[in-house]
């Protein structure tokens, strides 16, 4: 099978392990697409360095786009390719994250330390993220069912350590 | 960069991500056996796909910009890091949302899990609920 196919199919699996066989359903959640826009943004630039450094280089057999060349980088847009790297990374990288995160989230589900949970963000970070769209200062905390900046405001779990600021 | 040229890419995901166990306690490194039990099923999956991959000669490396290490299969042993580095910062990136959002993600157990309907998860974390202390 060809790179190409491979991703493709690879997609497909993930989704349905995710909805069907682990039923973590992450797809399905806001959580999930906003951590993966982060992500893929992420990727993007360093697979670029990968890939536009020839560092990995690719057979025009596999791909939709052409070989990666022996003498420079392959171009940036085109060709079957996103910021140097062929658009088949991106399905290759989608199915490496959703398999990650759903197998993360379904040891969670079966209570492998569930806890302590994330959060909630140093304070200090409390005002940069809400101007970037996080929960506002103030916002009930899910793991601690208390204000986020309350001093005592604790993570959840028995281990949870003291709060890192003071 | 020579023979660490792959590997300085990985140093930048795992620096660019580490910083958000503290700046948001997103608590990933510190539930290891969880992340453990994560990363054992993907890099047995994607090690395969790699050597498939580099024996049917879909992708190959410029030997001068990485390790000279190998794994069975000819898979690089720069690759083996990039199959943990990169659920590693997938896994930080999710918490991380979560910490910023309070935004479900599912595992939060019995008591505010929600299953069926499309929306679910959007603003579930907002509730108030408490599912650490009911335990």
């Amino acid at each position: 099978m060809t790179y190409t196919q491979l991703a493709v199919l690879g997609v497909l699996a993930v989704v349905g392990w995710d909805l069907w066989v682990l039923r973590t359903r992450l797809l399905t959640r806001r959580v999930f697409w906003m951590a993966y826009g982060i992500i893929v943004f992420f990727q993007l630039v360093t697979n670029g360095v990968l890939t536009g450094l020839r560092i990995v280089r690719y057979s025009g057999d596999a791909i939709l786009g052409s070989t990666t060349p022996d003498d420079r980088a392959p171009v940036v847009l085109g060709d079957g390719r996103i910021l140097f790297a062929p658009v088949e990374d991106l399905l290759f990288g989608f199915a490496l994250v959703v398999l990650s995160l759903s197998l993360w989230v379904a040891w969670g589900r079966r209570g492998i330390q569930r806890e302590p949970m994330a959060g909630p963000p140093l304070s200090a970070l409390v005002p940069i993220l809400a101007r970037v769209g996080g929960r506002p200062p103030g916002a009930i905390d899910r793991a601690s069912g208390g204000p986020l900046e309350s001093p005592g405001s604790k993570g959840g779990g028995p281990a949870d350590p003291p709060a890192t600021t003071s | 960069m020579g023979r660490a040229s792959y590997l300085a890419v990985m140093a930048f995901i795992f620096l660019g991500t580490a910083w958000l166990e503290i700046g948001l306690r997103t608590r990933v490194y510190r539930r290891w056996r969880r992340l453990l039990l994560t990363l054992l099923p993907v890099v047995v999956v994607f090690l395969a796909w790699d050597a498939y991959a580099i024996a049917h000669g879909h992708w190959w490396f410029d030997e001068t910009a990485i390790t000279p290490v190998r794994l069975p299969g000819g898979i690089p042993l720069d690759e083996l890091v990039f199959f943990l580095m990169v659920p590693i910062a997938s896994v930080l990136t999710l918490e991380a949302v979560r910490s910023a959002t309070g935004l479900a993600v599912g595992d939060e157990g019995p008591s505010s899990s929600a299953p069926g309907g499309s929306a679910e998860g959007a603003g579930a974390g907002r509730s108030g609920a408490d599912p650490g202390g009911a335990a």
